[in-house]
């Protein structure tokens, strides 16, 4: 390191100092080394200042000349300085980064991750469309009196169509000693209660628990779910019908579903319907298919105009008003958005299972 | 529902293939399951055997010279009712068939049998797939044209119908043939009920009374004498057994067949056997027995409609009949009834004799009673050109009530637009309801009066007449509307939107939801330490499972149950919940429905990780979980420790609401160890937490939250290691510390027991922050609210700071 002297100030000596300091600047690898460096050059006895201060022995006009020149001079050791400094620290951090370097590939700190239930998942999809088109979501009572399941729904007693809903009964007996308490087969009970308990406009969607005294194999549960479904005001037709369901499938299906309407029965409901979407294993083609049974069409909801009947029974004049009624099964459906091909996995909770959804 | 087409096709043409046939009806409410087709027969033909000798080398053989009009050939036949004459199923060599020693589809070769080779198999029903018989072989009515390949003569198409309860005309063939028609454009042939009366009359012979007319409204009746009882006409065979019937004689299968031709069962009695020539149709009497065609006695209750001679039940009405007068091959009159029952009471009796029948079927689903004579003269001429015999003159008819009129109903193009939304025009209106057999009446352009034919049942209201129009035009034809009537307004079930809440924040907290059946088993419920003697808990009185046939009204077998079943797939974390409803019995009314959330965590608290080793989950995991939910929903409770036989001895809290009286929301604790031994856990600790949500909902408070105001200035933080007697609770501490002016927040950071603590206490350290709203307290401020909460500390529960 040269020692300061008390060179006198000129443009040459001036030229000359920066290109030593700029020379041996570039040789130095520590900040340690850098920091002598400024120092020397740039501090309070360093060679630039010390030449600085020997300004006051020029005539005005070199001192002017040679001062700008000796302030560049200090711009430049300083902005090497900087530069020479950053290019350390670059070659240090990588130094000590590739000693602390992560494997990122590492499992990370377990949080535990909780899940919904796919049921719970399906039904809250299906009340959403529907709420977003306007229905009330609502639920009712599962162990219900016959009365509603059965009565209210044009289902009398010794109905045939009582077949159509294998019931388990509650072991009771009222004072007439009939057995009239069940497990609701099916959410359609609320729809009298609901129009009991309210006058038209109504919109609601029940989406609940049904049980039914049946054997369980790969396509039923005697414990299910359904959404149940009901629109009544003045003037609500079958085509209103057949509007709301079409927007519903599109919704939860996908805009390219085709969607089928065709006649079936349901006691509380004239005209009936059945709707299916079109197949989205086989596309519609049906051949061979296992998923819609060759048929190419996947039912996937029960509906009608509510009976007349019906609305009669709850006081509701049906020259007045009209309604439609739907219903149908969430599992069903999420076994066909994921592919599932046994009901019975839902409720057996095998978090092997659940924890896929 | 099993259709054949070859039988359809004697009612009306069917000219579409029956793909699309069984589309049209699917789609028209007549729902085909299944398309079957018999045939596929290639190599087979209508032959004919020319001569039979015996095979020279085994007895039960013969030697058969077979032709099929263009070849002859020499076959080898094991069948004992093989004959020269006959018209059978020939299977050339190079057939595919049944092979009935393997059970295999195979090619028929030329073979050798016992030295004579068989060019080719007379074959029976079961080679051909059209029945189990291989007893002998098929032979073919005379009349079968020779060489005709046998897909051609046999083959068919079977419809099997998955028939709704309300279609009850879908279950003859010609209510099919109808719907047909009208699906297709073509036009129903009616069969024929003709015959000539050539017998003495009737009335000689029966006299017949209906004593109970609220259970039979009619009562029809023939006699047919000088039968000869056999098997029937192969062509009447055929149609059986296509339809899935067993062909029995030719008087039982006149019966059945008129059955599926027109819906109205009918019965066929031994004239001989009856006493007195007397039918009474009667309730049975108390003690009354019958032993009934499938050879079972069976006790009568007065419920039960009997058809009894002057002494004895020789039937049970619409239901089945008596062995005491049942056709048998020494018969030979025939009193053959056709009778209207009631629907209700026939449904009741096969319920109470747990017997349902073709007859029961169709009998509970209320057929007319126009049907009653008009199958009785189709039956009565089929048995006598089956079976022989002359038919007396004259038949019984018992109407016991008034002769019923034509269901008539009105339908307005108003209430029809009304309905659909849409029109129909008054010709499409009537074209529709004539294709389908109704008759209609225009009162004007608008209004219609139509008349429903004998066949169906199920036409009451004019919706049933819309639903007819628009079945047959096709569901297609309706526009789709989006609705235009006005969106009601909102209806909150505050029950149900807490209950997703509540999943959504457990699930948040890393807990996956279950949900379970609600019937639990008694010995569940015990096991739980649930009281189940207090008559809180309904039971089913007809469970599929026996054991479980309780309606939970706890969720607590449930949940260990749940963790039992996965307990086996690892070590661990189990964090599950549900959210469901309990049932509690509640006198003369339906139970109440309570909604509970509850949650179990057990196992390793995460799976084995490098970073660290976890522990178990434990008491106060449940617990936090509980914490965050309660802060969640923004509601402040006590815990208070609790005894209860479900969780073990010190380590249970109730779960009580600061505001709502206190009211009692829930509990968490560890599963008491002899619960979880009962229940077969192997995860320990075991805990567990519910909380009603019926009271979780009273105690949210139902202002919305207050924003508070956050200080600008610092806090200052104290340490705080307290010394207590052993029974102070930490909530008795914090209860203290946080009433406390300038106190807006401690932390527990560290409790301690042990060494350099005195025996009987304990040590709990806090970190303690002091904070006002309007200022930097000093250090003077600060150490003097210390001194002041230290003196509170130390009257109040005994504490002093830890030297
Ligand atoms: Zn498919």
């Amino acid at each position: 390191m040269t020692q300061p002297t008390s060179e006198p100030p000129s443009s040459q000596t001036i030229e000359r100092l920066t290109r030593e300091a700029v020379d041996e600047l570039s040789k130095l690898g520590t900040y340690e080394e850098l920091e002598t460096w400024r120092v020397a050059y740039l501090g309070r006895r360093g060679r630039l200042t010390l030449l600085l201060r020997g300004l006051s022995g020029l005539d005005i006009d070199e001192r002017r000349l040679v001062g700008s020149l000796a302030n560049e001079a200090k711009g430049t050791l300083e902005q090497n300085l900087e530069r020479r400094s950053a290019e350390i620290d670059g070659a240090e951090l990588a130094t000590s980064a590739s000693q602390d370097k992560l494997d990122v590939t590492l499992p990370g700190r377990t949080t535990p991750v909780g899940r919904l239930h796919p049921t719970t998942q399906i039904v809250r999809e299906i009340c959403g469309v529907f709420s977003d088109l306007g229905f009330s979501v609502v639920e009712g009572p599962e162990v219900e009196w016959d009365h509603y399941n059965f009565e209210m729904l044009n289902i009398p007693r010794g109905h045939p169509a009582r077949d159509m809903w294998n019931t388990l009964w509650v072991d009771y007996q009222n004072e007439a000693g009939e057995q009239p308490m069940l497990l609701r087969t099916h959410t359609s009970p609320m729809q009298a209660r609901v129009m009991e308990s309210s006058r038209p406009p109504i919109r609601v969607v029940v989406p609940g628990k049904c049980y039914r005294y049946e054997a369980t194999d790969a396509t039923h549960e005697w414990h299910f779910y359904q959404v149940e479904g009901l629109a009544v005001d003045e003037g609500i037709t079958f085509a209103d019908l057949k509007g709301t369901l079409y927007e519903f499938a599109r919704r939860l299906f996908g805009e390219d579903r085709k969607v089928r309407f065709r006649c079936d029965y349901f006691p509380f409901v004239e005209p009936g319907v059945d709707m299916s979407i079109d197949c989205f294993a086989c596309e519609g083609e049906g051949d061979g298919c296992r998923i819609c049974r060759d048929s190419g069409w996947i039912e996937i909801m029960g509906a009608g105009m509510v009976h007349p009947k019906v609305l009669a029974g709850v006081g509701y004049d049906p020259e007045k008003y009209t309604g439609f009624a739907f219903g149908l099964g969430p599992e069903r459906i999420a076994m066909l958005k994921y592919g599932i091909e046994d009901i019975r996995l839902f409720y057996a909770n095998d978090l092997r299972f659940l924890r896929q959804f | 529902m099993k259709v054949p087409l070859s039988w359809l096709r004697d009612y009306v043409d069917v000219n579409l293939p029956a793909k699309d046939l069984a589309h049209r009806l699917t789609m028209a409410g007549v729902e085909v399951g299944e398309v079957l087709a018999t045939g596929g027969w290639s190599g087979c033909f209508v032959g004919q055997v020319l001569a039979v000798r015996p095979h020279p080398q085994a007895d039960r053989l013969s030697l058969c010279q077979v032709t099929t009009g263009t070849e002859q050939m020499e076959v080898v036949c094991g069948a004992p009712n093989v004959a020269t004459d006959q018209k059978i199923c020939f299977a050339k060599v190079g057939a595919n068939l049944l092979n009935t020693h393997t059970g295999k589809h195979e090619t028929l070769k030329a073979a050798k049998i016992r030295g004579v080779e068989s060019q080719g198999m007379i074959c029976s029903e079961l080679e051909l797939g059209l029945g189990e018989d291989h007893s002998g072989i098929i032979v073919l009515p005379e009349d079968a044209p020779l060489g005709t390949p046998l897909d051609e003569y046999l083959g068919d198409t079977v419809l099997d119908l998955e028939v709704t309860p309300n279609r009850l005309d879908c279950f003859s063939i010609l209510g099919v043939a109808h719907e047909v028609a009208a699906l297709t454009g073509q036009v129903v042939r009616e069969p024929d009920g003709y015959y000539a009366e050539e017998g003495g009359p009737i009335t000689d012979d029966i006299s017949i009374s209906v004593a109970d007319p609220d259970l039979c409204y009619r009562y029809t009746a023939s006699l047919i004498s000088g039968v000869t009882i056999g098997p029937s006409p192969q062509w009447l065979q055929d149609r059986l057994t296509k339809a899935g019937f067993r062909p029995i004689n030719n008087v039982v299968d006149v019966t059945n067949f008129v059955m599926l031709e027109y819906n109205q069962p009918l019965h066929a009695f031994d004239y001989d056997l009856l006493k007195d020539k007397t039918i009474i149709v009667r309730r049975a009497k108390v003690g009354e027995t019958l032993v009934t065609l499938d050879g079972i006695e069976r006790k009568l209750s007065d419920r039960v409609l009997v058809i009894a001679d002057s002494n004895d039940p020789i039937g049970i009405g619409g239901v089945i009949g008596g062995a005491n007068s049942e056709i048998s091959g020494s018969t030979t009159r025939v009193l053959l009834e056709s009778a209207t029952f009631d629907g209700y009471n026939n449904r009741e009796t096969a319920q109470e004799l747990r017997l349902r029948t073709e007859a029961t079927l169709r009998f509970e689903k209320g057929l007319r009673s126009e049907l009653a004579l008009i199958a009785l003269r189709r039956a009565t001429k089929l048995i006598q050109e089956s079976a022989g015999g002359r038919i007396s003159a004259g038949i019984i008819d018992v109407f016991t009530g008034q002769p019923q009129e034509t269901q008539k109903v009105t339908l307005t193009a108003e209430r029809l637009n009304r309905v659909l939304g849409m029109e129909f025009g008054a010709e499409t209106v009537d074209r529709v309801l004539n294709s389908l057999g109704f008759s209609t009446h225009r009162a004007g352009p608008d209004k219609v009066e139509v008349d429903v034919p004998y066949w169906r049942n199920d036409i009451n209201i004019e919706e049933d007449l819309i639903e007819e129009v628009v079945r047959i035009a096709g569901y297609d034809s309706v526009p789709t509307t989006a609705l235009s009537t006005p969106i009601p307004s909102q209806r909150p079930d505050s029950g149900r939107k807490l209950g997703e809440t509540v999943k959504d924040e457990l699930a948040a907290t890393g807990l996956q939801e279950v949900i379970n059946y609600p019937l639990v088993s008694l010995e569940d419920l015990q096991k739980a330490e649930w009281p189940t003697n207090s008559g809180e808990t309904l039971r089913l009185s007809n469970s599929l499972n026996v054991s479980e046939e309780w309606l939970r009204p706890t969720l607590r077998p449930s949940l260990l149950g749940t963790l039992a079943a996965n307990q086996g797939h690892g070590e661990g974390p189990f964090r599950l919940f549900e959210v469901g409803r309990v049932f509690l019995a509640q006198a003369n009314d339906l139970p109440d429905e309570r909604q509970v959330v509850a949650g179990i965590l057990a196992g390793q608290r995460s799976e084995a990780s490098w970073l660290e080793s976890s522990g178990a989950l434990d008491f106060f995991d449940a617990k936090g979980v509980v914490e965050a939910l309660l802060e969640r929903l923004g509601v402040s409770v006590q815990y208070e420790p609790e005894e209860s036989p479900f969780f073990h001895p010190g380590r249970c809290a109730v779960i009580k609401a600061e505001n709502a009286d206190g009211a009692t929301l829930g509990y968490v604790g560890e599963v008491h160890t002899l619960v979880a031994d009962k229940f077969d856990l192997r995860p320990r600790p075991v805990s567990f937490f519910e909380i009603s949500l019926d009271q979780l909902l009273q105690a949210i408070p139902d202002t919305a939250r207050h924003f508070s105001q956050i200080s600008r200035f610092p806090a200052a933080t104290r340490d705080l290691a307290l010394v207590l007697p052993g029974n102070v609770t930490a909530a008795a501490v914090e209860g203290i510390i946080n009433r406390h002016r300038m106190v807006v927040r401690a932390e527990l950071f560290d409790i301690y027991s042990g060494e350099n603590v005195e025996p009987g206490t304990k040590s709990l350290a806090y970190h303690v922050y002091f904070q006002a709203n309007d200022r930097t307290l000093t250090t003077e401020e600060v150490n003097r609210s210390l001194q002041g909460l230290l003196r509170s500390l130390e009257q109040e529960l005994g504490a002093s700071l830890r030297g």
